[in-house]
């Protein structure tokens, strides 16, 4: 019992540290375009905090566009991308001509108990990779573009006001979702993963898709994914990639919970009564019953460099399997129409769903028990967006875990910008803490990461272990030892 | 009512003969499809015409009375004439034998020969009403020798010569009947083999008429390879059926025999039976139509029995005009139309019509073409039509009718009827397979079962389909693309669902119409999946793509790499791409250094104006050679002569690496 209190109250006093992860201090979208004849805040289309006051907001777009347009006379081509201070670090990017994103982050922060009880700040420097947070704030226009279209045609469509109100309803939500303590070497790549699949169940989702696009006949583009990962895209690639990073980081995410409760449980007994099949929307109408259902789908915008189509978004789902219809704007899906959808996809999707997860079951078992291996590794093909992890967990909507150390994760986007330098194939082996070794090879465009964990092992062992792995996991792709 | 409507017509050319009259006979014999037309009891003369022989065989005989029956024997080599109840006359036709005729009398004491059969060239089985008599005819002693008799009472027979079955009725019902099975072995005598008797269930008659079985409703016929036994079984107007109805008895080789089909034909009246085409075709006097009927086709399945209905709507057959011949022929004179479905026609089986009166033979045939627009349903009319002879055109026009922009049919039904293509595709190369296996096992001396499978034209392979339907389909300007690529999707998934090697010019045909498109994305996605297998045409295919699509050229290399036979063109794709340290890589991954050439490294490590490179390039072969031959030097074969100057060149003399001597 004296143990047991003894124990209880006590905590890791001995450490006298805490840290605190990199954090969002701001975020604003300018176009230096707008200012200076009919006053400096107009410039500003979009400010995080938007409780700062205005004279700082104004001065702060200063400095970001003197800094830009100085760095551009060394390199007009080129302008700063980043600006490294004590305290932060600043990201910059111009998607569009004249518009400037600027996403300011705090360093990581490592408070320390001096002798005499004062805390004392210490901001770490160089934790901060250029790389993942560009790869960040270019991500966050890609997801605004896919949900509001491009910034021009917003000034096409209702001028600077109408850009701001898109702005600031976006970002307002979406900025608290970014968790940039844990962005990395994934946020890089944008990378989309494939469900493995064979041949046979492949060809039959396609035939699901060309059949469902037959008779949903309004149908522009589908994309199908099962298990959050993607087997079919008639969207373009660029466009998939972002769409991916949505479905899978909050929309999916989003709609776990009511799966997970099963049939029976009060969650599900809201859904439609069906017994035939499991489809449900995502998307959309939640009770097909009701008369007054909303058939709201979110708009999404795609191939905005030559076409320029919007999109209304269907998110089907049965199951494991999810299927994403795409419909023209111009359209509006009526209630009848999403009955017909129901009772067209729901029965044909359910069965397919369990077809690939009792064909996913068999490759499984015959390629052999899920031994846990010495390894862990992240691959990338820059060609097919391709993407593999077995570092990461799986994503919730509010953190990517990962299983290994941020140090080593630090390394492997070292050994990326590193990489990027170069166009020709390398291959780089870093001997880190405790026994670990990382590799990073380099291929035709394929990158892969391997971190390793092998007592005493020699350069020449680790090469041989890398080699072995490309062997088994990589055998039907030119990859080069 | 369109032309385009007759799904029925009698042959063309039919076999035409005298006109039945009081002086001229006609008989007709099943076995051999030959009419005879018999003058004044021969004396005027004989002639015999078959629907092959276009020359009709003529001869005269005396008359010695009226012939009841005449036939001759297979191959036309003994003519067998019957005049009297008691016996039957024989004549040989073989050339340096006699021609006198001799007699046969019938062995059973009292009995009367109802008729005779022909089952091979020199056997033949009397019938008579108190049994049957297997004879051999000895042509040249001018005598028969009886080989097996059986006695039981009979009221009316029938032979089946395609099967070689006599079927016999007997009891006062007439309706239990007894198969016998003639088997007749090259050179050996023929054997007779009693089959087991089955009784025709009689429908419910009222007690004033007594039931029996007539010969008119009974007819035999092989279908599908198998003899069947057809009863029409007239329903008695007093019962409230619906219509009179086709019985299918199986008569098996072994085993008894057994109900197993019923054909609703929905209507009373006169009927009348023939198979075509293994389709049994139901003709009704009263209304002049036929219907027909596909044991195959699925029907209602009660347990022991499967209901059929008609296929098609009936239809009569097709309005046929005589055709006039002969100097009779004038122009002016227009032709006559055949009155069809006459009185006067009595049909055999399986497939034969004939007028007596009008002196004319036809077969009857089926017509594909107007099926094609009478059967809606493109998966039941696949099943039909894959069953006929002559199906494979109409076919394939239904494939392109289907795929054509006015006509065409919904993606399930198209995967319908791919997948039913395919099936019947897939029986075919499976035994083309196991008869290859065992001919390889040395199994075909011994078994004579062992027969190479018959390529009928049901089995459309993917060239069929590419040449007659799908590369025609894809030129369609006007087709949507997305519909184009759906369709190739849905063949080459039915290929794979019947696990049939796809070929490569289908896969190329969907790699051209994406590439049209522009749909790389999509050409991208599938060969991810691999649904475009591995070839080295492929691969080619792709590496011509890259100018368009770059990452066409990752594509390319890693179906090269998985086809493990393509490392030569693996080192040539990336010499190309100048990346000649990769290249090295690669062969020596493999194991292949020691026998590449050093010249064409060299050169295109030179070309790359990346002197460092060369150095490593030239150095890796002075290695090479120092380890294949002791010295560094460069042997004068390999003609890497202008190299090694080079080398000197930029790097100096005491550069070039040392031999080792000992």
């Amino acid at each position: 019992m004296a143990a047991a209190a003894a124990g209880a109250g006590s905590g890791p006093w001995a450490a006298q540290e805490k840290q605190f992860p990199p954090a969002l201090l701001s975020f604003f979208i300018y176009n230096p375009r707008f200012g200076p004849r009919e006053g400096q805040e107009n410039k500003i289309l979009f400010y995080h905090p938007n409780e700062v006051e205005k004279n700082e907001k104004i001065r702060n777009v200063g400095l970001c566009e003197a800094i830009v347009q100085f760095t551009r006379t060394f390199s007009p081509s080129k302008p700063a991308k980043s600006l490294h201070t004590q305290k932060n670090r600043q990201f910059f990017n111009e998607p569009e001509e004249n518009f400037w994103m600027v996403m300011v982050v705090r360093n990581p922060i490592i408070e320390k108990q001096s002798k005499d009880g004062k805390p004392v700040i210490e901001y770490q420097e160089e934790e901060l990779l250029d790389k993942v947070y560009s790869s960040v704030l270019r991500q966050c226009y890609s997801m605004y573009k896919l949900f509001n279209g491009t910034f021009l045609k917003a000034m096409e469509d209702g001028g600077v006001k109408l850009l701001k109100e898109r702005l600031e309803k976006f970002f307002h939500r979406y900025l608290q979702t970014l968790h940039l303590q844990s962005c990395d070497l994934l946020d890089i790549f944008g990378g989309i993963s494939f469900f493995p699949l064979d041949k046979m169940t492949y060809l039959k989702i396609q035939s699901f898709i060309n059949r469902m696009e037959e008779s949903l006949n309004i149908v522009k583009y589908t994309a199908f994914l099962y298990n959050d990962q993607l087997i079919w895209s008639g969207l373009e690639q660029d466009d998939m990639r972002i769409l991916y990073k949505y479905l899978t980081t909050s929309l999916f995410p989003r709609h776990i919970e009511p799966e997970l409760a099963g049939r029976d449980s009060p969650i599900r007994a809201e859904m439609p009564g069906n017994l035939q099949h499991y489809g449900r929307f995502l998307t959309g109408p939640l009770n097909l019953n009701d008369p007054d259902a909303k058939c709201r789908f979110p708009k999404i915008f795609v191939n905005t460099d030559d076409t320029y189509e919007e999109l209304h978004l269907i998110v089907y789902k049965a199951m494991s399997a999810a299927v994403c219809f795409m419909i023209d704007a111009s359209v509006h899906p009526t209630l009848d129409f999403c009955r017909r959808l129901d009772s067209i996809v729901g029965p044909q999707l359910t069965v397919l769903a369990s077809d690939i997860c009792e064909q996913f079951n068999i490759n499984k078992r015959m390629s052999g028990s899920e031994k846990e291996p010495q390894f862990k590794f992240i691959y990338f093909n820059h060609m097919n967006l391709a993407e593999k992890s077995t570092v990461h967990m799986r994503k919730t909507p509010s953190v990517s875990l990962t299983s290994v150390h941020p140090d080593l994760m630090k390394i492997l986007g070292d050994i990326n910008s590193d990489f990027t330098r170069v166009d020709e194939d390398e291959e780089i082996i870093v001997k880190a803490m405790s026994d670990y070794w990382v590799v990073g090879k380099k291929s035709d465009r394929r990158e892969l990461y391997v971190i390793l964990n092998q007592k005493n092992a020699n350069l020449i062992e680790v090469n041989e272990e890398v080699k072995k792995l490309c062997a088994t996991q990589f055998n039907n792709i030119f990859f080069l030892d | 009512m369109g032309e385009e409507d007759y799904y029925l017509e009698l042959c063309e050319r039919p076999v035409q003969f005298e006109k039945a009259n009081p002086v001229n006979c006609v008989f007709f014999d099943e076995a051999n499809k030959q009419v005879f037309a018999v003058r004044s009891g021969g004396a005027t003369g004989v002639v015999v015409k078959g629907p092959d022989d276009r020359n009709p065989i003529s001869f005269r005989m005396d008359d010695k009375g009226e012939v009841k029956c005449i036939k001759f024997s297979l191959e036309n080599k003994i003519l067998a004439v019957q005049r009297t109840s008691k016996t039957v006359d024989f004549c040989n036709f073989i050339p340096d034998n006699s021609q006198l005729e001799y007699t046969q009398e019938c062995k059973t004491k009292n009995a009367n020969i109802l008729g005779f059969c022909w089952t091979s060239s020199t056997e033949i089985v009397f019938i008579t009403d108190q049994g049957i008599e297997f004879y051999q005819v000895l042509p040249e002693k001018r005598s028969l020798k009886l080989l097996k008799s059986h006695n039981l009472n009979v009221n009316w027979y029938m032979y089946c010569p395609e099967s070689a079955v006599i079927l016999l009725s007997t009891t006062v019902l007439e309706n239990v009947l007894q198969p016998f099975h003639f088997r007749f072995p090259p050179k050996q005598a023929g054997t007779m083999s009693k089959l087991p008797k089955f009784e025709i269930e009689l429908p419910a008659a009222p007690k004033s008429t007594k039931p029996s079985l007539s010969e008119r409703d009974i007819a035999m016929a092989t279908i599908y390879g198998q003899l069947y036994v057809l009863f029409l079984r007239h329903h008695s107007r007093t019962s409230n059926s619906t219509g009179a109805e086709v019985v299918l008895y199986h008569l098996p080789r072994e085993g008894a025999c057994k109900k197993m089909h019923i054909l609703k034909l929905n209507r009373t009246g006169k009927f009348a039976l023939n198979v075509v085409d293994n389709l049994v075709v139901v003709h009704h006097q009263d209304t002049e139509t036929s219907v027909i009927f596909d044991i195959k086709l699925r029907g209602e399945f009660d347990g022991s029995v499967t209901f059929h209905h008609p296929v098609l709507p009936a239809r009569s057959i097709q309005p046929y005009q005589i055709p006039i011949t002969g100097p009779a022929a004038v122009t002016s004179q227009s032709p006559v139309p055949c009155k069809l479905y006459s009185s006067s026609w009595i049909v055999f089986q399986p497939d034969i019509i004939i007028s007596a009166s009008q002196g004319y033979l036809w077969n009857l045939q089926v017509k594909l073409e107007p099926i094609v627009n009478l059967l809606p349903d493109k998966g039941r009319l696949m099943d039909f039509l894959l069953q006929r002879k002559e199906c494979k055109m109409v076919i394939l026009s239904v494939c392109s009718q289907m795929l054509s922009e006015s006509d065409r049919a919904s993606l399930p039904v198209i995967a319908t009827v791919f997948d039913k293509l395919n099936h019947e595709y897939k029986k075919y190369l499976d035994a083309e397979q196991s008869y290859a296996m065992a001919v390889e096992a040395g199994q075909s001396r011994s078994s004579p079962l062992l027969k190479r499978p018959v390529r009928t034209q049901a089995v459309l392979d993917q060239s069929d389909v590419y040449t007659h339907v799908l590369s025609a389909f894809v030129e369609k300007k006007e087709m949507p693309h997305k519909f184009v690529i759906a369709v190739l999707m849905e063949y080459i998934r039915s290929l794979n669902q019947f696990q049939i090697a796809v070929q490569h010019y289908l896969h190329e045909l969907v790699i051209k119409t994406l590439v049209q498109h522009n749909l790389f994305y999509m050409l991208h996605q599938f060969l991810q999946y691999h649904v475009l297998s591995d070839s080295k045409p492929l691969a080619c295919l792709l590496l011509s793509l890259e100018s368009f699509y770059p990452p066409a050229h990752q594509l390319s290399l890693d179906m090269l790499k998985r086809l493990s036979t393509a490392n030569d063109e693996i080192v040539e794709v990336l010499l190309s791409k100048h990346q000649v340290l990769a290249a090295l890589r690669f062969i020596r991954g493999i194991g292949g250094h020691d026998n590449i050439s050093a010249r064409k490294f060299l050169d295109a490590a030179k070309q790359t104006e990346d002197n460092m490179l060369f150095y490593t390039i030239f150095r890796f072969f002075e290695q090479r050679n120092q380890r294949l031959r002791g010295s560094p030097n460069f042997t004068p074969g390999e003609h890497c002569e202008e190299h090694v100057a080079f080398f000197k060149q930029i790097f100096g003399d005491q550069a070039l690496m040392r031999p080792t001597t000992f």
